[in-house]
């Protein structure tokens, strides 16, 4: 048979499932090549700005909010977050141990490490999580995770860590991987009535304003937590932030630490590994 | 004629069609309310609740506690739409986030 | 107990830049709280910085400044090494007060 003949339906198939875009697939996870694809996203959409300059938030995509902020860093609103955190840490519990006999290297310059994976329990741990676990353990009662003692804590622990590279790891484990997955859906899914993704604020319309305040790219999202927020008059955690982001939205807020806020925290700062510490941070 | 005069008789009916109806309102508040409340369960299932379907339950409630079962019924019925709307949002989010995703 | 006031006094050329930052909750009078009590007003009144006994920077506040208040400014006549002597005074009567060398 002439090969013309058989040219045209191969030609035609082709065309056919070039057209078909593909479903995304239950490929399997890909964290790697998901972190190298959101930097590039990010690099694309801001040429002008080095991988580090992320961790600003808003600062990074205003000069005229960074001439402030800068001006503001050298006598920081959370100073005194960051006072009583570092007192808070120092000081023993009642059993006579402290917050250094819970973490490796004694809690300093570790905060860069979560969350992390949990393989024991199968589940990820957040920095916050850790402590109040830390405070169980010695049999004190657990701090809020939305006031003001963790907020300090937090950011002690955080200004230890600054400058480190975000280093999240995602162990060869299923469990881990369906924990990384669950965060990037939660991250990317609509919710609320006004139908926001986290996606449509830090992915969308990162330098764009929303009312009066210029929206924060995703990337280096997670390494200026905890943060003083001049709008709240005070420092506020990681989980602080998740629950008004939820309610802003309006959307029922889940319980701070809930696994999808835990997987959420996971997924965005692997995504922002080897981008450095910033926290605490200031913002409007 | 009756025993009772015609104005009498008239206002007989009047009153027990008048309760008859105020009855059959707090009914139709408790069916409204009843749907609306099963849906947002649903929604609370999924994770999926939104503010706004709790302050219009509230809101319905509030009104029905105080006999305003025009309002409550409104309210309730608002709910239950809203509630609807968060259910349809988180199923068809489930496989609609993939589109926003970066690859 | 830890002052609330944190400062910083630099020469610079001629003029001496002063940077504080207090720890003051500055509630206004006007906010209510979870319950729906009104968080009583509380903020400072006056604000002063004094340089070999005379006053470089006086300000008085309401209930407009916010918590924490973070105050910057510059004056001329001061050396290194010199005293600067901060004080506030609030509402309710409580007061604090630091003394810095200026750098």
């Amino acid at each position: 048979m002439p090969v013309q003949v058989l040219i045209l339906p191969l030609l035609a198939a082709l065309a056919l499932a070039l057209l078909v875009h593909p479903a995304p697939a239950a490929d399997a996870p890909n964290p790697v090549a998901d972190a190298k694809a959101f930097k590039t996203y990010f690099a694309t959409k801001f040429p002008k700005l080095k991988l580090e300059d992320f961790v600003n938030g808003p600062y990074s995509m205003s000069e005229d909010m960074r001439r402030q902020w800068q001006e503001k860093e050298q006598f920081p609103p959370y100073e005194f977050a960051l006072e009583a955190g570092k007192q808070m840490f120092a000081t023993p519990f009642k059993n006579g141990r402290t917050y250094a006999d819970c973490f490796p290297n004694s809690g300093i310059g570790i905060r860069q490490n979560y969350p992390y994976f949990d393989e024991k329990q199968g589940k990820v741990v957040t920095l916050e999580l850790a402590l109040n676990r830390c405070r169980e353990a010695n049999g004190e009662a657990l701090y809020s995770y939305v006031e003001d003692e963790m907020a300090s804590l937090t950011a002690y622990m955080a200004v230890t860590s600054r400058g480190k590279p975000m280093n999240i790891k995602i162990p060869n484990d299923p469990r881990a991987l369906e924990a990384y997955e669950d965060g990037k859906r939660y991250f990317y899914t609509r919710r609320g009535q006004l139908n926001f993704s986290c996606a449509s604020c830090h992915i969308q319309g990162p330098g764009e304003r929303l009312r009066a305040e210029i929206l924060a790219p995703a990337l280096g999202i997670m390494n200026a937590l905890p943060i003083y927020r001049s709008e709240w008059g005070g420092m506020g955690t990681t989980s602080r932030r998740l629950i008004t982001c939820n309610s802003q939205t309006r959307a029922v807020p889940l319980d701070p630490q809930s696994d999808e806020y835990r997987d959420l925290e996971y997924y965005l700062s692997y995504m922002s590994n080897g981008l450095p510490i910033s926290g605490p941070g200031a913002r409007p | 004629m009756s025993m009772i005069g015609n104005a009498a008789f008239a206002a007989l009916l009047l009153t027990s069609g008048a309760t008859q109806a105020l009855a059959a309102s707090e009914a139709d508040f408790k069916a409204a309310y009843e749907a609306a409340k099963t849906a947002e369960n649903r929604a609370a299932a999924l994770h999926n609740r939104w503010t706004t379907t709790e302050v219009a339950l509230t809101t319905a409630k509030t009104a029905a506690a105080a006999g305003d079962f025009d309002a409550a019924i409104a309210a309730a019925k608002d709910a239950e739409a809203l509630a609807k709307a968060s259910i349809f949002q988180a199923t068809s989010e489930k496989e609609r986030w993939k589109d926003a995703e970066i690859r | 107990m830890a002052s609330t006031i944190r400062v910083r006094a630099t020469v610079n050329g001629e003029l001496t830049e002063v940077q504080t930052l207090i720890r003051h909750p500055m509630d206004t009078g006007l906010v209510k709280d979870a319950q729906g009590a009104i968080v009583p007003a509380h903020f400072i009144q006056q604000l002063t910085f004094e340089h070999n006994g005379k006053t470089v920077f006086l300000a008085d506040w309401g209930p407009a400044v916010s918590k924490d208040p973070y105050v910057k400014f510059g004056f001329k006549g001061a050396a290194k090494g010199d005293d600067l002597k901060i004080r506030w005074v609030d509402n309710l009567g409580a007061t604090d007060t630091i003394t810095t060398k200026i750098q």
